[in-house]
């Protein structure tokens, strides 16, 4: 059975952008406004299931050519990464740190070893329900 | 001191650099030439320290580990722990030169000399450090790289059951020592063994100071294969020869006996002490001799011998823990003789009997059998494989002119001297020590001449033999030539040895004792026609005539069967254990969701609702809320028309999307009740798993009417409704709740603490960071776990290949 789904297409095409942009905004905004590591890298998820329901798996994996097995790992590796880094400045295990930075353009930023483990956060969330959906989809 | 705690690193850092490099090393040669390299640096480098040591000096290095729990990474060298320091690089370059042209580069050349290191890092850990949790730790480490080399090669059914028989019965003998370290600690307040040896007077009379040394005891006596722990050792022959050279003759096995050498200070003067390990030694060393004679199997044999030749060295130390005793006297300086002679067997077994496995090891290379009944005659085929087994095993049986002989005759000495002690009651039993020795001795003698004679003389049946015997390769005889060099030139020169290496030794397991010189006999190879020399002589003549007369008294073996009894007891515990554990599970572990469901939801009624009413926290009033709002009753309705639409709901899309419901008005909850955190979060989450319902749901049946009976559902619905009632409880208690202190303090001060204004995330990612990197790690778990179930299921046409 062939589903015409010409509609979902066109709209994920649109959508996607907006749901990985938003993704991005929300880990970005976590520090000050909701948001946040974990609520990104689920919208970023959301935002590839909805590529993979709207394409076939082929098509969506020609154009993002990722192991999300790889990526999950990746993400476990940068929040224990962080969490172990920081025994080498002798400071307790799991210590953060952050500081205010004056950069040219964007003016004084706020700099956080919070962001680096919040990364490893969002990349685990979207590589665990990429591989979990798509190991579910794929068996036959 | 540096250096010791390199020996200790240097060989786990090679362990650990061999399975990036090997791919690159493996071109060039054996991979076996560079990790030779690491003993034999390591044996030079202690070797250096010998003469400071010999003049008495010890050397100590702390690096601070875990200082809050008196944890420090203290290396200590001093006169013991050179000795194994040294036969643990010793033997093990020279096993590593064996092992080169032992095994062919087709084997899994990188994970073998990977566990080697590994072990040997773990083995001079044991012997170096001063502190009991560092000295525990390797010595699991020992057990473990033990097991993952008699299962070096795992396609074989008994080398996977031997490589588990070690490791349960060592391991159990690991954590019982540990309970005794502690205990030792809760005694003396310290972990250090010399700062526990300095106040020994102090910890005597803790209640848990005899706990402690059984417990210590068992420890060793399973590590070094003391009756009735030594099943595994015979088993464990399964391993690779150089593997029974270096670890269960040489070292590992040895490692039992280093503690009970540690602690004799500590528990020497104990009459518990010196009956359970002078007694038990002299058991095992009568049991593994007596044992020795009927086996078939070469390994097997040597298996046997080197159970009793522990045996031996055990009850020495148990003799000569007499010494302690007494204390320092001119005339009792003659009890400690027998840690003397300890020391210096322990050195001369690992001599001949390297030699001998490495020679055993020959005969089976070249001749593709170890059975002594199919071998035979190779006398003129391999003469110097011949002489190599007659220097070892005429040295293991006590002739002279080898080194076993003069170690012997000082344990014959030793046991002899017992008549007279008149502490412990010992001189009522006194004469049953030298008999027991006598006998074992004898015993030993006959296996010795089994193991020559079967193998060299007689006739060549080369029918029976696999292979084509010829002599080995030099490279191969080089190691064993090395150790019979040594078996003869100790004979000679005993007093070299016993002056830079022994002597030091005595001075640590006697700590007390003003003068060391006075406990090193000058060792004579005659002294005289005395008892030692006519018990020896009589071990000769008896042994010969058993020997010649094997034939006719071999069937008393089967009258008893006793070589199966303590294997059967085992296997039946272990099996007895399986069983019922398994019952255990099967009884709960049911595979039935409702009947997991049933657990989770009663345990949590119970300890939550339990606890609330316990601590009398449940009482809540209304006097505080606020008004509720038309449109949030509203939501409550749809919630609860949802919510209970579920449970009649004829297919699984239709309460899926019910359940959809919930859970977006829950979202419209966090809403009204400004948690944008939470509404977020509970949107999303709730989009993604119903893509994931809807996804399973393809490979689901349809939902079939539960043909359960009534009173089952009644059950069910009276857990549903407790577990309802206690979120409902929860949720009106906890604004009254105050028995702990509120966390909100940390979030008034978040964007000074953290350098953020959502205090949701200073929680997550900082405050509180430890749960959510654990989260992270579960999640990934999870998700590998979906993976390998859905995508590596076996395929039918896969065959089997577990057991070969």
């Amino acid at each position: 059975m062939k589903i015409n789904d010409v509609i979902l297409r066109t709209i994920t095409k649109t959508v996607v952008f907006i749901i990985l942009t938003l993704g991005i905004y929300l880990f970005f905004a976590g520090h000050h406004a909701p948001g946040g590591g974990f609520i990104g890298g689920l919208v970023l998820a959301s935002g590839i299931v909805l590529l993979y329901l709207a394409y076939d798996i082929e098509t969506v994996h020609k154009g993002m050519p990722l192991d999300f097995k790889k990526v999950a790992a990746l993400g476990v590796l940068l929040a224990t990464g962080t969490a172990i880094g920081s025994l080498f400045f002798d400071v307790p295990f799991l210590t953060q740190t952050h500081s205010y930075i004056n950069v040219p353009i964007f003016g004084k930023m706020g700099f956080s070893t919070v962001t680096i483990f919040e990364a490893g956060v969002a990349l685990t969330v979207v590589g665990v329900v990429v591989t979990i959906i798509l190991s579910i989809s794929e068996d036959e | 001191m540096v250096t010791v705690l390199f020996a200790i690193l240097l060989p786990i850092v090679c362990a650990a650099l061999i399975p990036l490099l090997y791919r690159r090393l493996r071109r060039v040669a054996h991979l076996g030439w560079f990790v030779l390299s690491v003993p034999f640096i390591l044996f030079l480098l202690l070797a250096r320290y010998i003469p400071q040591i010999a003049e008495g000096k010890t050397f100590m290095h702390t690096y601070e580990w875990i200082p809050s729990f008196n944890i420090n990474f203290t290396t200590y060298l001093d006169g013991l722990s050179m000795i194994f320091g040294l036969l643990i690089t010793g033997v093990g370059s020279l096993v590593i030169l064996y092992s080169i042209f032992y095994l062919s580069t087709k084997e899994s050349l990188h994970h073998f000399y990977c566990y080697l290191l590994l072990f040997m890092g773990a083995m001079l850990g044991v012997v170096f450090s001063d502190n009991l949790m560092v000295l525990y730790t390797f010595w699991e480490l020992t057990s473990v790289s033990s097991f993952l080399l008699i299962a070096f090669w795992h396609h074989r059914k008994a080398s996977r059951a031997g490589a588990r028989k070690a490791m349960t019965i060592t391991v159990f003998g690991g954590l019982s020592m540990l309970a005794g370290f502690l205990m030792l600690y809760v005694a003396s307040g310290t972990f250090s063994i010399r700062e526990i040896v300095a106040n020994v007077g102090i910890i005597r009379d803790h209640t848990l100071f005899s706990p402690a040394l059984i417990l210590i005891l068992i420890g060793a006596f399973t590590k070094s294969a003391q009756f009735p722990f030594h099943i595994w050792l015979p088993d464990a022959m399964e391993a690779p020869t150089p593997v029974s050279a270096y670890l269960h003759s040489a070292t590992m096995v040895k490692a039992g006996i280093y503690l009970v050498a540690r602690f004799s200070p500590v528990f020497g003067g104990e009459a518990v002490w010196f009956w359970l390990v002078s007694v038990i030694g002299l058991l095992t060393l009568f049991w593994g001799s007596f044992n020795a004679v009927r086996q078939t199997d070469l390994k097997a044999l040597l298996a046997f011998s080197t159970i009793s030749q522990l045996g031996l060295i055990m009850s020495l130390f148990g003799l000569g823990s007499v010494g302690h005793y007494y204390g320092y006297a001119p005339d009792t300086v003659l009890y400690t003789q027998a840690s003397f002679a300890a020391l210096f067997h322990l050195i001369n077994h690992s001599t001949f009997k390297g030699a001998l496995f490495m020679m055993v090891g020959i005969v089976d290379h070249e001749a593709g059998t170890r059975d002594i009944r199919r071998l035979g005659g190779l006398m003129a085929i391999m003469p110097i494989t011949f002489t190599i087994a007659v220097i070892g095993g005429f040295s293991m049986a006590g002739l002279p002119p080898f080194n076993g002989f003069l170690s012997k005759e000082m344990f014959f000495a030793a046991v002899l001297a017992m008549r007279n002690v008149e502490a412990f009651s010992i001189a009522d039993l006194g004469l049953l020590f030298p008999i027991v020795a006598w006998v074992a001795s004898i015993f030993t003698f006959v296996y010795c001449m089994i193991l020559i004679s079967r193998t060299f003389f007689g006739k060549l049946r080369l029918d029976k033999l696999d292979k084509k015997p010829h002599e080995a390769p030099l490279g191969m005889l080089f190691s064993p030539i090395i150790l019979c060099l040594f078996v003869v030139g100790i004979f000679f020169f005993p007093n070299v040895l016993g002056h830079y290496i022994l002597e030091p030794a005595m001075a640590s397991i006697y700590p007390t004792f003003p003068s060391t010189s006075e406990l090193t006999p000058h060792i004579h190879a005659w002294h005289g026609i005395n008892a030692e020399l006519l018990m020896t002589l009589g071990v000769i003549i008896i042994g010969v005539i058993l020997f010649k007369t094997l034939k006719s008294w071999k069937p008393l073996y089967r009258i008893f069967p006793q070589r199966y009894t303590f294997n059967m007891y085992y296997n039946r515990m272990i099996e007895f254990s399986e069983n019922s554990s398994a019952k255990l599970t099967n009884r709960y572990m049911t595979g039935n969701l409702t009947h997991y469901f049933v657990y989770i939801y009663v345990f949590f009624v119970a300890l939550i609702a339990g606890y609330f009413i316990w601590s009398d926290a449940s009482a809540f009033n209304f006097a505080k809320d606020s008004t509720i709002e038309s449109y949030e009753l509203i939501l409550v309705f749809v919630m609860m028309f949802a919510a209970v639409w579920i449970i009649f709901a004829k297919g699984r899309v239709t309460a899926m999307l019910l359940n959809g419901v919930l859970g977006y008005s829950i979202a419209f909850f966090f809403v009204i009740f400004r948690a944008p955190d939470l509404a977020l979060t509970q949107l999303v989450v709730e989009s993604v798993t119903t893509a994931l319902f809807l996804l399973c749901f393809k490979y689901l049946p349809d939902l079939m009417p539960e043909a359960s009976r009534k009173k089952k559902q009644w059950s069910k619905a009276i857990i549903s409704i407790f577990v309802g009632a206690t979120v409902t409880l929860i949720g009106l208690a906890v604004v009254h709740f105050d028995r702990f202190k509120p966390v909100a303090t940390y979030f008034n001060d978040s964007y000074e603490l953290a350098g953020g204004s959502n205090i949701v995330n200073t929680i997550l990612g900082d405050f509180r960071a430890f749960d959510t990197m654990l989260e992270v790690v579960v999640l990934l778990i999870a998700g590998l776990g979906v993976y390998t179930l859905t995508k590596l299921k076996p395929r039918k046409e896969e065959t089997d290949h577990e057991n070969q």
